[in-house]
């Protein structure tokens, strides 16, 4: 662990309306690290990566991305970071107008101009990173299953080799197998690539398995902060009765407005 | 007073967006002039816009044509003027109805389209993952469309207005009785260059305003499938009115001295 952490977020709010969403998150993620956060529906997991993302602009705070301040970020510095980013989307977020290798390669012919032939040779590579054939390359992401999109979503994550990537509720939507399918691809790309990654989830048994460190949201902000191995002795009653699952404890579950 | 305050709150709520189409067309003209310029993109979306647009704003002219040519010998007959009619179907075709029909069916066909494209990557996040990949969603979806309705709605309404004075040519040399030559000749003995011109600048107009309205309205959807079909409406009604607004001022400017 080096001093300055990849990403450093202080004191982060962000509302819409009158709705306070964020109010105070600190977080740190560590080079080479692999932090999750966890928290229940509507709890701003969400709008915290889309504040580093710089998709949402934060009231006020900061968020460092290697020791770069993105709140008040210029667009060239911000287009530095993104260069060094990949995301996975919820939904995969593929683009349906194009074609599954021109998905995973649309980084690396857009954003750093390679030449298309090259750029899809090294796409359908990735693709076989992520267990998928090479014969899909030339199909409609719409005509592929969610466990293959998001794994087409997880390829296009990696293909330009970030140092950070972030992943959003990588296992929702798919079944368990599928998912630790994908909880085995994360943690192997990460891995390799040596980036540090920030992933939101209320899936337990993929925080678990993608974690070095777990931090969980709470009413806008990090209630609990610490290694995945203390997540089961740890005594913080909130995330005891997350973990859980609890329906009785101290969260208050406001469901008629989640 | 309970009347003033909901008439208030619409004022306010039309200029805000007001504010927010005139920030949109700002941005977009200011990626316009700079690069990286996705000329492949531009093409593509000539094809779509243009070319795929031709089938409808050709019938529609024609018809038009065909149309005015009946309805004003049956006028111009009243008063023995019938000679006029071809000169009333070319001004009337190159200067109002080409345009304007061409304008609000492409408005129906590609604003639509734009509109229910945009929105959908925008509810499914891939408006989001372009800036993730470091390329500008202005440049990538909103620059490439806006810059082919500019170039290809005068392209369409030249041929339209083709179109709608061979329309009218057919009704009133086969229907009406006219000398072929003589139809002709009274096409173009009364044409001015202005008239031409003056209805491919609307076209122009037409075609950012068409394209803008659906980039617009797709970029800002929110809310699911309901919210993709409100951006839909909304990029059609707003166009087909801007539309007709902008006819009269474009007009106005052109022709009052």
């Amino acid at each position: 662990m080096s001093n300055t952490a990849k990403i450093s977020l202080r004191n982060v709010h962000k509302g819409f309306g009158p709705k306070k969403v964020l109010q105070g998150v600190d977080l740190d993620v560590a080079k080479g690290e692999s932090v999750a956060i966890i928290g229940g529906s509507g709890t701003g997991k969400s709008v915290t990566l889309k504040c580093v993302l710089g998709l949402l602009t934060p009231d006020q705070g900061s968020i460092k991305v290697d020791g770069v301040e993105m709140t008040t970020a210029s667009q060239a510095e911000r287009d530095a970071m993104l260069a060094k980013t990949g995301m996975l989307f919820q939904g995969a977020a593929l683009f349906d107008s194009l074609t599954v290798w021109e998905n995973v390669a649309f980084g690396l012919i857009e954003g750093q101009g390679m030449k298309p032939a090259k750029a899809r040779d090294l796409a359908i590579a990735r693709l076989e990173d992520v267990g998928l054939a090479a014969d899909i390359a030339n199909m409609s992401p719409a005509s592929l299953s969610g466990g293959m999109q998001k794994r087409v979503g997880l390829a296009r994550a990696i293909a330009t080799e970030p140092e950070i990537l972030f992943f959003d509720e990588p296992t929702t939507g798919i079944d368990p197998i599928m998912g630790d399918v994908i909880n085995d691809l994360i943690v192997k790309c990460t891995r390799e690539l040596g980036a540090s990654a920030m992933t939101i989830t209320h899936d337990m048994a993929s925080a678990r398995k993608i974690a070095d460190r777990v931090a969980m949201l709470y009413q806008g902000k990090i209630i609990w902060d610490g290694p995945v191995a203390d997540i089961d002795t740890s005594d913080n009653p909130y995330l005891q009765q997350f973990v859980a699952g609890d329906i009785e404890g101290p969260l208050e579950l406001d469901l008629k407005h989640l | 007073m309970p009347i003033f305050a909901p008439v208030g709150h619409m004022f306010l709520t039309f200029l805000a967006l007001v504010g927010r189409v005139t920030v949109f067309a700002g941005r977009t003209i200011g990626h316009m002039v700079t690069p990286p310029i996705y000329f492949r993109l531009i093409f593509k979306q000539m094809r779509e816009i243009g070319y795929f647009s031709l089938p409808v704003v050709a019938m529609t002219t024609l018809f038009a044509g065909m149309v005015l040519a009946l309805q004003s010998y049956s006028g111009f007959s009243r008063f023995s003027a019938e000679s006029a009619v071809a000169t009333v179907v070319v001004i009337s075709m190159t200067r109002e109805l080409g345009p304007v029909l061409a304008g609000l069916m492409v408005a129906g066909r590609v604003g639509a389209a734009i509109a229910a494209e945009i929105g959908t990557m925008r509810v499914t996040e891939q408006i989001d993952a372009l800036v993730t990949l470091s390329t500008n969603p202005f440049k990538y979806l909103v620059v490439p469309r806006v810059i082919a309705g500019l170039i290809t709605l005068p392209v369409l309404v030249l041929i339209g207005d083709i179109i709608g004075v061979m329309g009218g040519y057919l009704v009133g040399v086969n229907k009406l009785g006219f000398n072929d030559g003589s139809y002709i000749r009274n096409t173009f003995q009364y044409l001015e260059q202005l008239d031409v011109v003056s209805g491919l600048v609307k076209a122009a107009v037409f075609g950012f305003i068409i394209t803008l309205m659906g980039c617009y309205h797709g970029y800002h959807s929110r809310g699911g499938a309901q919210g993709v079909g409100q951006a839909t409406t909304n990029a059609v009604v707003s166009s087909s009115i801007l539309i007709l607004i902008s006819n009269y001022i474009v007009t106005e400017l052109f022709f009052t001295r």
